[in-house]
C-alpha cells in the first residue's frame, strides 16, 4: 500500500509537471501580446513593462524560470488585478469557493445515497421511478440554468434567500443547491445501480436465509457493501462542482476562485489562467489520490491484498 | 418416523417478460426427521426454486400460487415475514452452491457466522463470536480464533464452503436445505463436503434436503431420492429404489448417462435426447413424452398419476398402467434390474 | 397411492420411435439479438417518448431554413425585447402583453409594430425573433453534438480496439497515454484550447474531442479485453482469418452495444459543454445563436424578461433528459440484466 502511495505520488507529481508545460506553451501560442487590450501604450512604456514582467527573454528562460517558481510555490503575477501575485489572489478567494464546494459536495452525495438506496429497494415502484425522474433532473439541468432559476424565483421574486450577496451561510444556500443537483444525481444514479445489484447477490440472500429482517439486511450487509464504489465517483464529482462553480459564483457574485478564473479568460490575463489551470489541476489530482487511498482503506479485499480476483 | 415437513401440491409462477412461467406444476413430498432427501434434476427442473419456496427467499416475479408446505403441522406459506425470520437460520437454514459469492466481502467470517444467533438468540455478542468459533472448528477451519477476523477472500472456495455451512448450522437448525452445495467445487473438495455434511448430521441430528444433479453425489448422501422433471416429480423412493428398480424413463435417461464402476471402459455414455419443454406453455400430458422413446398416446394426452411401486416407491408414468404394453429398459437398466434382485429386491 | 384410472387401450400404443429430429426441436421461439433489443426497446414507454422527441428536434433542425418564421439574425431594434404573442389568439402569457408599472400594456402596440406581426417567443434584446433563434441555436448546439461524438468514435473506437487486442506493451504505453489525458481536468484543457483557438464552431468541437475520446477508448478496451478471450474468436483466429476480418465481422458487431450507449452519454455531454463555454462568453461568436449563447443573453434579461431564458433553458433541459433517458433504455435493452432481476 506505501509503495502504491508513493508511486501515485511520483505521478503525481509527473502529471502537474506535463500540465504546467502545457498551459505555458499554450499560453506563449498565443497571438498579440497580453496588453493589447490595455489603454493604449507607446513602445517605450510596453518595453518596460515587459521587462518588468521578464516578456522581454527568450521563451526557453521564461519557461525555466517559470517552471523553478513553480518549484517555490510561485504561480507567477497577474498582468490585471492590481499586479497581485496570482497565489495571494488564489489565497484571498479559496475559501468561499472551498465552503460551497464542499457544501454541495456534502449535500449531494448524502443525498444522492439515500435516493439511490430508496430506489433500490422499492425497485419498479414508484418510489423508484420518482428517484430515477429526480436524479436525471439533477444529472440534465445544467448547474448555471438551476442557479439563475433558484436565483429568480428563490431570492428575487420570493425573497427567501439573498439574491447575490456573500457574507453569512443563509447566502450560500443558494449557490450549494444549484451546485449540489449534479452530484445528487450522479450519486443517486450511481447507487441505485450498485445496491440493485448488491441485493441481487448470494450473499444478500444468504443473509436473508439467516433470519434477517429487510431493514437489517439492508443496514448490516447492502449498504455498506454498495457504498463502497460510490467512493470511485467522488473524484468525477469534485470536477463536475468545480466546473459549475465557475458559473454559479459568477451568478451569484461570489468572490471565489470560479469568478476569478472566468473573469481572468474574459480580460486575457494569462498568468492568472495558467495559475488557477495549474492550482485546480493540482486540487484535482489531491481528490483522486484521496479517493483512491481511502478506497483502498475501505475495501478489505484491497487493504489486506489479493484483491481484484474476482 | 416424524414428518417434520410436507409439502402438498405446491405450485409457483414467474412473470417475465414472455409471459407466467409455471415453473413448478404440483410438488408434493414430506421429510422425516433426520433423514436425507435428495432432489435430483437437471438444471431448469425446478428443484431450486421448490426449496426457496420453503423459506419463502423466491425472486420478486415468483408467486406461490397454489399449494401448502406444512412445518410440523403450521402452514409456512400463512406466516408474516416476522414469523418467517424467526424460523430462517434457526429451524430451517440453507447452504447455497457458490461459495465465491454467497458471503459478505465486506464482513469478517466470524461476525458472519455468529449473526444468526444474534438474531435468534439472546446472547452477548461474547458469546455468540465464542459459539462461532466453536462452530468454524467443527466445520474443519483449522485455527478458528485467529481466523475469525478475516474477511472471504483469504479463504479457499473448500474453506468457504465451510464457512457458509457453519452460518447454516450454527443455531443448530431442524432442517438444513442444501442448494447444490459441491457443484462450484473441485472434486476432492466434493468429496471433504459431502463427509462433513454427513458427519454434522450425526452429530447434531439435522434432516437434509439435498439439492443436486448429480446422481453420483445422491448415493454417498441420500436416504430417499425424488427425480424431478420440467416442475413437477417424477419419481421417487429409497436411493435402492432408485438406483437399481427405477421405473420411470425420464429416470432410467438419467442413470443410463452416469458412468459405474461397472460401465466399461469403450462404453458409451447415452444422453436424452432433446430439451425440456417451454413452461410458459406447459405440455398437457407427461413433460418428458416429446423426449422419451417409450411416450404412448397417452403420455401426450394425460399426466400420469403416481402410481405405487413399493411401500415408499412411487412413479408417475403410464408405462405402470396395468394396460401399458411391457417395455425393455435400455440394457445398463435392466443390469441395475438383476442388482436389485440380488440386494434382496423384487425388480419388474 | 391413487386410484388407477380407466383409459381406453388403444392409448396405450407406443408412439414415436424414431423421429429423432423433430425431438431436437427447440420449443421457444427465437428472435435474432438485434429483434431482442429492438423489441425490448419499443417496450420501454419511456425511451420511446426520448426517441420521438428527440426526433422532433432533430427534424426541425435539420429542416431549420423551411421552418424558422425569421431569419435569426435580423435585427429590428424598434421591435427590441417584445413578449410572446401567439397570432391573435388572446392566450395570458401569449398576447404580447406586458407588465409595466403594474399594469398590464400591449408591448407591441406600444413599440409601433405593425399590425398582425407576433413573435410566438416574443424577440430579443435586437428585435430578433426568438424562435427562430432557438431553431437555429439547437441546430448549432446539436452539429457540435455530432461533431465531437464523431471525433470521439473515430479516435476512441479505434484506439480501444487495438489497445485491448493487441493487449502486452503495446497496450500498456497505450494506457500509460489515456491514464495522463484522463488525469488532466478536460473542463481545463477544453477551456485552455478555447483560448488558444478561435472561438467557433471548430474550435468547440476540437476543445471537447480532445479529452471525450478518453472515456469511449477506455470501454472499448475493455469490452474488447473480454470479447478476445471467447470462444468464436479464439476459433477465428486458430483457423487464420485476418485481424480487420476478425475486426469486422466479430467485433465491431459485438462492441455496438457499448459503442452506442457511450454515445447516448457524449452527446448531452457535449451539449452542456457548448453550453457552458458559450454561457462563460468564449463559446460560439456573436451574432450567431446557440443554446449557451441564448441562455447567456436570457441570463442577462431574466430578471424582467424571464420568458428569454425559459424557452432555451427548456429546450436544452428536454434534450439532456431524453438523451440521458434514451442511453438508459438502450443499456437495458441491450443488457436485460441491467435492470431487469
Amino acid at each position: 500500500m506505501t509503495k502504491y502511495i508513493l508511486k501515485r505520488i511520483l505521478y503525481l507529481f509527473l502529471t502537474l509537471f506535463i500540465i504546467a508545460s502545457l498551459t505555458f506553451f499554450l499560453m506563449k501560442m498565443l497571438p498579440g501580446t497580453p496588453f493589447s487590450n490595455q489603454n493604449r501604450m507607446s513602445a517605450d512604456q510596453l518595453k518596460i513593462v515587459k521587462a518588468q514582467y521578464g516578456l522581454d527573454q527568450s521563451v526557453g528562460v521564461q519557461y525555466v524560470r517559470y517552471m523553478v517558481g513553480l518549484l517555490h510555490g510561485n504561480l507567477g503575477t497577474s498582468f490585471q488585478f492590481n499586479n497581485e501575485p496570482v497565489t495571494a489572489l488564489i489565497g484571498q478567494r479559496l475559501a468561499p469557493s472551498m465552503q460551497i464546494g464542499a457544501q454541495a459536495m456534502i449535500v449531494g452525495t448524502v443525498f444522492g445515497i439515500l435516493l439511490g438506496a430508496v430506489a433500490a429497494i422499492r425497485k419498479n415502484t414508484w418510489v423508484d421511478t420518482l428517484a430515477t425522474f429526480i436524479s436525471i433532473l439533477g444529472l440534465s439541468i445544467p448547474s448555471f440554468v438551476l442557479a439563475v432559476l433558484l436565483q429568480f424565483y428563490l431570492a428575487y421574486k420570493w425573497k427567501i434567500y439573498p439574491v447575490a450577496l456573500w457574507d453569512n451561510f443563509q447566502s450560500s444556500i443558494l449557490p450549494t443547491l444549484a451546485l449540489s443537483a449534479l452530484p445528487l444525481g450522479t450519486v443517486a444514479r450511481f447507487m441505485r445501480t450498485e445496491m440493485v445489484d448488491v441485493m441481487s447477490s448470494d450473499y444478500i440472500e444468504l443473509a436473508k436465509s439467516k433470519g434477517n429482517s429487510s431493514w437489517r439486511v439492508v443496514a448490516k450487509h447492502a449498504l455498506r457493501n454498495s457504498l463502497i464504489p460510490v467512493v470511485t465517483i467522488i473524484g468525477p464529482m469534485a470536477v463536475s462542482v468545480m466546473t459549475g462553480s465557475m458559473v454559479v459564483e459568477n451568478i451569484f457574485s461570489i468572490p471565489g476562485i470560479g469568478e476569478q478564473f472566468v473573469k481572468s479568460i474574459t480580460t486575457n490575463d494569462y498568468p492568472t489562467i495558467m495559475g488557477l489551470t495549474i492550482f485546480y489541476s493540482f486540487l484535482l489530482i489531491i481528490v483522486y489520490l484521496i479517493v483512491d487511498i481511502l478506497y483502498g482503506l475501505i475495501d478489505p479485499r484491497i487493504r489486506l491484498g489479493n484483491g481484484g480476483k474476482e | 418416523m416424524d414428518k417434520i415437513l410436507e409439502v402438498k401440491d405446491l405450485h409457483v409462477d414467474f412473470d417475465t417478460y414472455n409471459g407466467t412461467v409455471h415453473a413448478i406444476r404440483g410438488v408434493s413430498f414430506h421429510l422425516n426427521a433426520g433423514e436425507t432427501l435428495a432432489i435430483v434434476g437437471e438444471s431448469g427442473s425446478g428443484k431450486s426454486i421448490t426449496v426457496r419456496s420453503i423459506l419463502q427467499l423466491l425472486a420478486s416475479n415468483a408467486t406461490i400460487s397454489k399449494g401448502e408446505i406444512l412445518y410440523h403441522g403450521d402452514d409456512l406459506l400463512q406466516k408474516s415475514e416476522k414469523e418467517m425470520n424467526n424460523i430462517r437460520g434457526n429451524k430451517i437454514s440453507m447452504i447455497f452452491q457458490d461459495p465465491m459469492t454467497s458471503l459478505d466481502p465486506t464482513m469478517t467470517i466470524g461476525k458472519q457466522v455468529a449473526e444468526p444467533l444474534l438474531i435468534h438468540n439472546n446472547v452477548s455478542k461474547k458469546d455468540a463470536m465464542k459459539r462461532a468459533e466453536e462452530v468454524l472448528r467443527l466445520v474443519g477451519i483449522p485455527n478458528p480464533a485467529a481466523r475469525m477476523k478475516d474477511y472471504p477472500h483469504q479463504f479457499s472456495g473448500g474453506q468457504r464452503q465451510r464457512i457458509v455451512i457453519a452460518i447454516a448450522i450454527v443455531d443448530y437448525p431442524e432442517i438444513l436445505i442444501a442448494d447444490e452445495p459441491t457443484t462450484a467445487l473441485d472434486v476432492t473438495v466434493q468429496a471433504e463436503i459431502i463427509d462433513l455434511l454427513r458427519e454434522l448430521q450425526q452429530k447434531i441430528g439435522t434432516a437434509i434436503i439435498f439439492i443436486t444433479h448429480d446422481l453420483g453425489v445422491v448415493a454417498g448422501i441420500a436416504d430417499r431420492v425424488a427425480v424431478m422433471y420440467a416442475g413437477r416429480f417424477v419419481e421417487y423412493g429409497s436411493v435402492e429404489d432408485i438406483f437399481y428398480n427405477p421405473q420411470h424413463p425420464y429416470t432410467w435417461g438419467l442413470l443410463d448417462s452416469m458412468p459405474t464402476l461397472d460401465t466399461n471402459e469403450d462404453a458409451r455414455l447415452n444422453s436424452i435426447p432433446g430439451t425440456p419443454p417451454n413452461l410458459l406453455d406447459p405440455p398437457k400430458g407427461d413433460a418428458f413424452a416429446p423426449r422419451n422413446a417409450y411416450a404412448m398416446q397417452i403420455d401426450e394426452e394425460q399426466q400420469p398419476p403416481f402410481f405405487k411401486v413399493s411401500k415408499n416407491h412411487f412413479a408417475a408414468t403410464w408405462l405402470l398402467h396395468p394396460d401399458a404394453p411391457k417395455v425393455t429398459p435400455p440394457a445398463a437398466i435392466l443390469n441395475r434390474f438383476k442388482k436389485f434382485e440380488q440386494l434382496g429386491g423384487n425388480a419388474k | 397411492m391413487e386410484q388407477i384410472p380407466q383409459i381406453p387401450k388403444e392409448k396405450f400404443k407406443l408412439v414415436h420411435d424414431e423421429n429423432n429430429a423433430e425431438q431436437e426441436k427447440i420449443s421457444t421461439p427465437s428472435l435474432t439479438y438485434m429483434q431482442d433489443v429492438r423489441r425490448r426497446l419499443f417496450k420501454n414507454k419511456v425511451a420511446v417518448v426520448c426517441l420521438t422527441l428527440l426526433s422532433i428536434i432533430v427534424l426541425i433542425s435539420i429542416f431549420a431554413p423551411v421552418i424558422a418564421p425569421h431569419d435569426p439574425n435580423a435585427q429590428q431594434v424598434t421591435l427590441s425585447n417584445l413578449p410572446p404573442k401567439l397570432g391573435n389568439l388572446n392566450i395570458p402569457g401569449m398576447n404580447g402583453y406586458q407588465n409595466m408599472g403594474g399594469k398590464m400594456v400591449d408591448a407591441y402596440k406600444q413599440a409601433g409594430a405593425p399590425k398582425g406581426t407576433s413573435f410566438i417567443l416574443g424577440t430579443d434584446y435586437l428585435g430578433r425573433d426568438l424562435l427562430s433563434r432557438i431553431i437555429y441555436g439547437t441546430r448549432l448546439s446539436l452539429v457540435v453534438a455530432v461533431l465531437a461524438t464523431l471525433v470521439d468514435l473515430l479516435i476512441g473506437v479505434p484506439y480501444g480496439i487495438v489497445s485491448g487486442w493487441k493487449g502486452g506493451k503495446t497496450d500498456t504505453f497505450m494506457q500509460r497515454i489515456v491514464e495522463i489525458v484522463s488525469s488532466i481536468p478536460n473542463l481545463i484543457v477544453v477551456i485552455l484550447m478555447m483560448i488558444v483557438l478561435k472561438p467557433g464552431l471548430t474550435s468547440i468541437v476540437i476543445a471537447i474531442a480532445i479529452t471525450g475520446w478518453v472515456t469511449m477508448a477506455r470501454l472499448v478496451r475493455a469490452q474488447t479485453f473480454q470479447l478476445k478471450e471467447q470462444e468464436y474468436i479464439l476459433a477465428a483466429r486458430t483457423l487464420g482469418e485476418p485481424s480487420m476480418k476478425i475486426a469486422t465481422k466479430h467485433l465491431i458487431p459485438n462492441l455496438s452495444s457499448t459503442i452506442i450507449i457511450q454515445t447516448m452519454f457524449t452527446i448531452p455531454n457535449a451539449i452542456f459543454f457548448e453550453a457552458f463555454l458559450s454561457f462563460i462568453g468564449i463559446g460560439i461568436p456573436a451574432p450567431n445563436a446557440s443554446l449557451g449563447t441564448l441562455l447567456s443573453d436570457g441570463q442577462k434579461a431574466f430578471r424582467f424578461l424571464p420568458y428569454q431564458m425559459w424557452a432555451p433553458a427548456i429546450i436544452l433541459s428536454i434534450i439532456m433528459i431524453a438523451t440521458n433517458l434514451l442511453g438508459d433504455g438502450l443499456r437495458d435493452a441491450f443488457d436485460p440484466q441491467s435492470s431487469d432481476h
